[in-house]
C-alpha cells in the first residue's frame, strides 16, 4: 500500500509522475471548458470565427487604409490575420490561465490535485480556436490569391509551441499572483493590451528601423516574423531572432513554473 | 494496521490586520516603495493564530473516527491537512492508502453540463478515472435516484437532486480512507438515512477507514466507535464516542456566560453596546430546546430618535427564522415607533421554550425604523440549540424535518 507523508512546506519538486496520474483530470477539465464553450454550437464556433475576423476588419480599416502601414506584397488583411491568429491564441490562453485558479476556487479549496492542471488545461479550448482560425486563414489566402509556402505552414507547429511556452509561463505566473493579489485581474487586460502593441502583430517588425534589436526581448516577435517570412517568402528567416524568442519563452515558462510551484501550497488558504 | 499517524500537527494562519477583504498588489508595491525611501520601518502588521496545535492521533484500518468540537475548533482545518489541501505548519502525518474526501459535495459541478457529464467531471475531480466512472455509472445513477434527469443540465435541478447526485458520486469513490465533513446535513430525511446507511455499509462491510466531522451528535453516535474532541485547535479528549459526547455536552452547558460587547460610537444616533444570551441552563454556545432563551441587551441612545429594538434570527443558510420587535408592527409606521431620549437602556427579550428545533442559529439585534432606517445592527451572534432534556418526539420530527417544534397540548374527550 502506498505510504504518503504530509509535512510542512515540502521542498520544491516538480512531480511529473503525479501530474501524469492526474492526466484524466486534465482531460476532463479541458473537456468541460470545450463543452461549455461549444454547448450552444453556433455561438461557440461563431465566436472563434468572428473574433479574429472582426478585429482584422477593424485593423485593416485603421492601420491598413488610414495609417497606411506597408506590408510589402502581402494584402494587409492577410498580413494582420496571420498576426491575430497567433495573438488571439496567446492572449486568450494567457488571460484564461491567469484567472483560472480564482475561477476554480471551489475545487481548489475542497480537493487535492496537482494545481498546475488548472491553468494548463485551458490550452485545449484555445488550440481548437486556433485551428478554426487556421481554416479561415486558408479561406482568406485563397480569396486574396496569396501564395503560401509549405515550409511556412509546417513552421506553424514550432511557432505555436513557442507561443504556448510564453503564454503558459506568463499564465502560471499571473494565476498565482492573482490568488495572492486580487487587484491583478484589473491590471491584466491592460498589460495584455500593452504586449500587443509592442509585438509585431498588426504591423511588420521593420517599423522599428535601426532599433530592431529590441525585438530580441519579445518572445512573440520571432513567432510572428518567422511565420510571415516563411509563409509568404518575403524575407529570409531571421534565425537569431527566432532562437532568442524561443529562449525568452523558455525563460518565461521556467520563471512562471517556479513561482507557481513556490506559492502553490498556499492557494487553498488564500484563494 | 495503523493507516493514519499524525504527530504534533499544527497549523498557523496569519491574519492581516488591515480590514481589506483581499490583498492588493498596489498596496504591497507602495509599502515596498515606502520601505526603500524611509528605510526599515514597521513591517506589515499581522496577527497570528493557531488553528491547530500539537495534535497527535492514530487511526487503525477499518476504524470510524468522529471529530467533534465547537465552531472554529479546528475540525475542518484538520481534514484539510489530511486531504493535502493545505500543508501543516508543524508536524507530520503518515498515511497509508488512497485518501478520498467528502469535504463538500458537488465540488466542481458545472451548471451548464448535464447530470451525466457532471458525474464524469466530478468523478475526475475526486480522483476517479474514466474507466472507473463508466463502470460505476449505473450504480451512481441508481443511488442518486435522478435517472429521468440524467441528460438535463444540472442548473435545472432542485437543490435536493443536486445534493443527491453529488453524494452519490462521492459515495462511490473507492478510497481506503474517507474524510467526511458535514455532508449529512443536506438532503431530505429519507436521503440522509440512505447516506448514513451507505456510510455504515462502507465501514462495516468493506473495512474502510473513515474520519467523520459533524455537528450532528446523533449521527456521530451511530457511526463512530471512537471520537476526538477539539477545542481551540487542541485535542481535548480521544476516547470512546459516548464518553466524548457526554463531556462535550457537559462542557457546553457549564461554560461561563459571557456577553458580546460593542463600543459606543458617538457619531451614530444609537449603538447596541452589550448582548448577553442565556438561559436557565446553557449559554451562548448551547441551549436546550425546551428552555426559555433570554436575550439581555444594552443600548445607548446618543441623539433622540424614533425607533424600535428588533431581534432577527436566521438559520445558518441565512433564511429568516424569526423577526420580532418591541412593538407590534402596524401599517401606520409612525405610530408604531417609540421615542427614545438620550441615555442608556437595558432590555430583556424572552423567547419562549420550544421555539427552535435543534440546530445552529444566528441572532442579530438591531435598532431601526423597519424598512426605513437602521441605526445600529450587531454582527451575527451564534447560538446552538441542542436536544430537549427529554428527547420526546425526536424520532418523528427528524423524519419529517419540521421547522419548529413547540410542545402542543392535545385534549381529547370521548363524547359517546
Amino acid at each position: 500500500m502506498r505510504e504518503l507523508v504530509i509535512k510542512p512546506k515540502s521542498v520544491f519538486r516538480l512531480d511529473v509522475r503525479e501530474i501524469w496520474e492526474y492526466r484524466e483530470l486534465f482531460y476532463f477539465l479541458a473537456w468541460r471548458d470545450l463543452k461549455v464553450r461549444y454547448k450552444q454550437t453556433a455561438i461557440g464556433v461563431a465566436w472563434a470565427v468572428l473574433q479574429p475576423l472582426l478585429t482584422t476588419v477593424v485593423f485593416t480599416v485603421f492601420f491598413g487604409k488610414i495609417a497606411g502601414i506597408t506590408t510589402g506584397n502581402i494584402p494587409y488583411p492577410v498580413f494582420a490575420f496571420t498576426g491575430l491568429l497567433f495573438w488571439n491564441y496567446f492572449s486568450n490562453f494567457l488571460s484564461d490561465a491567469s484567472g483560472s485558479l480564482v475561477a476554480n476556487r471551489g475545487i481548489i479549496e475542497k480537493v487535492y490535485f496537482p494545481r498546475l492542471i488548472v491553468p494548463l488545461s485551458g490550452i485545449v479550448v484555445y488550440l481548437v480556436d486556433f485551428f478554426i482560425g487556421l481554416i479561415m486563414f486558408g479561406v482568406l489566402v485563397i480569396v486574396y490569391g496569396v501564395h503560401v509556402s509549405l515550409l511556412g505552414i509546417a513552421f506553424i507547429i514550432p511557432a505555436v509551441c513557442i507561443a504556448t511556452l510564453a503564454s503558459s509561463g506568463l499564465g502560471m505566473f499571473f494565476a498565482a499572483l492573482n490568488v495572492k493579489y486580487r487587484d491583478v485581474r484589473y491590471a491584466l487586460p491592460f498589460f495584455i493590451q500593452l504586449i500587443m502593441f509592442v509585438s509585431p502583430v498588426i504591423y511588420p517588425a521593420s517599423v522599428l528601423g535601426r532599433h530592431q534589436w529590441l525585438w530580441y526581448f519579445n518572445p512573440l516577435s520571432g513567432v510572428l516574423e518567422g511565420t510571415r517570412s516563411l509563409l509568404f517568402g518575403l524575407s529570409p528567416l531571421n534565425v537569431p531572432l527566432l532562437l532568442s524568442s524561443a529562449g525568452m519563452s523558455i525563460v518565461l515558462f521556467v520563471v512562471g513554473l517556479l513561482y507557481f510551484k513556490r506559492t502553490e501550497q498556499w492557494f487553498a488558504d488564500i484563494v | 494496521m495503523t493507516v493514519i499517524e499524525a504527530r504534533n500537527i499544527g497549523k498557523r494562519y496569519s491574519l492581516h490586520r488591515s480590514n481589506a477583504s483581499y490583498r492588493a498588489l498596489r498596496d504591497d508595491i507602495m509599502n515596498a516603495f515606502h520601505w526603500f525611501t524611509h528605510g526599515r520601518g514597521k513591517r506589515r502588521d499581522t496577527d497570528e493564530f493557531w488553528a491547530l496545535r500539537d495534535i497527535d492521533f492514530s487511526v487503525q484500518q477499518g476504524e470510524v473516527l468522529g471529530i467533534i468540537g465547537p465552531n472554529g475548533s479546528g475540525k475542518s482545518t484538520l481534514l484539510k491537512i489530511l486531504s493535502r489541501i493545505t500543508p501543516p505548519t508543524t508536524g507530520e502525518v503518515k498515511i497509508r492508502g488512497r485518501v478520498g474526501s467528502l469535504l463538500e459535495v458537488g465540488t466542481g459541478f458545472h451548471p451548464e453540463l448535464t447530470g451525466r457529464e457532471n458525474i464524469f467531471l466530478n468523478g475526475a475531480i475526486l480522483g476517479m478515472g474514466k474507466k472507473e466512472i463508466t463502470r460505476k455509472m449505473d450504480e451512481i445513477v441508481a443511488f442518486s435516484g435522478i435517472e429521468k434527469f440524467l441528460d438535463t443540465p444540472v442548473k435545472y435541478y432542485s437543490s435536493g437532486m443536486y445534493v443527491r447526485l453529488a453524494f452519490a458520486i462521492a459515495a462511490h469513490m473507492d478510497p481506503d480512507i474517507l474524510l467526511v465533513d458535514e455532508v449529512l446535513a443536506v438532503g431530505d430525511a429519507e436521503f440522509q438515512k440512505k447516506c448514513l446507511g451507505k456510510m455504515e455499509e462502507i465501514t462495516k462491510k468493506q473495512g474502510r477507514t473513515i474520519l467523520f466531522v459533524s455537528h450532528n451528535l446523533d449521527s456521530i453516535r451511530t457511526l463512530c466507535s471512537r471520537c476526538i474532541l477539539l477545542r481551540n485547535g487542541r485535542k481535548i479528549i480521544d476516547e470512546k464516542t459516548d464518553l466524548v459526547i457526554n463531556s462535550y455536552l457537559k462542557d457546553i452547558y457549564k461554560e461561563n456566560i459571557t456577553g458580546y460587547v460593542f463600543k459606543n460610537d458617538l457619531s451614530k444616533e444609537a449603538v447596541i453596546t452589550r448582548v448577553e444570551i442565556n438561559s436557565e441552563q446553557g449559554n451562548q454556545s448551547g441551549f436546550l430546546a425546551d428552555k426559555e432563551i433570554n436575550v439581555n441587551v444594552e443600548f445607548e441612545i446618543n441623539t433622540p430618535i424614533q425607533a424600535l429594538l428588533c431581534l432577527m434570527v436566521t438559520d445558518k443558510e441565512n433564511s429568516p427564522y424569526i423577526f420580532s420587535s418591541e412593538k407590534d408592527d402596524r401599517p401606520d409606521n409612525e405610530q408604531s415607533l417609540k421615542s427614545y431620549q438620550k441615555g442608556l437602556y437595558r432590555a430583556l427579550i424572552t423567547i419562549p421554550p420550544n421555539t427552535f428545533i435543534p440546530g445552529f442559529y444566528d441572532f442579530k439585534l438591531q435598532i431601526d425604523q423597519p424598512f426605513i432606517k437602521t441605526f445600529d445592527i450587531t454582527s451575527s451572534l451564534s447560538v446552538i440549540v441542542s436536544e430537549k432534556t427529554r428527547p420526546l418526539g425526536v424520532h418523528w420530527r427528524e423524519k419529517i424535518q419540521v421547522k419548529i417544534a413547540p410542545s402542543i397540548s392535545y385534549t381529547i374527550t370521548q363524547k359517546t
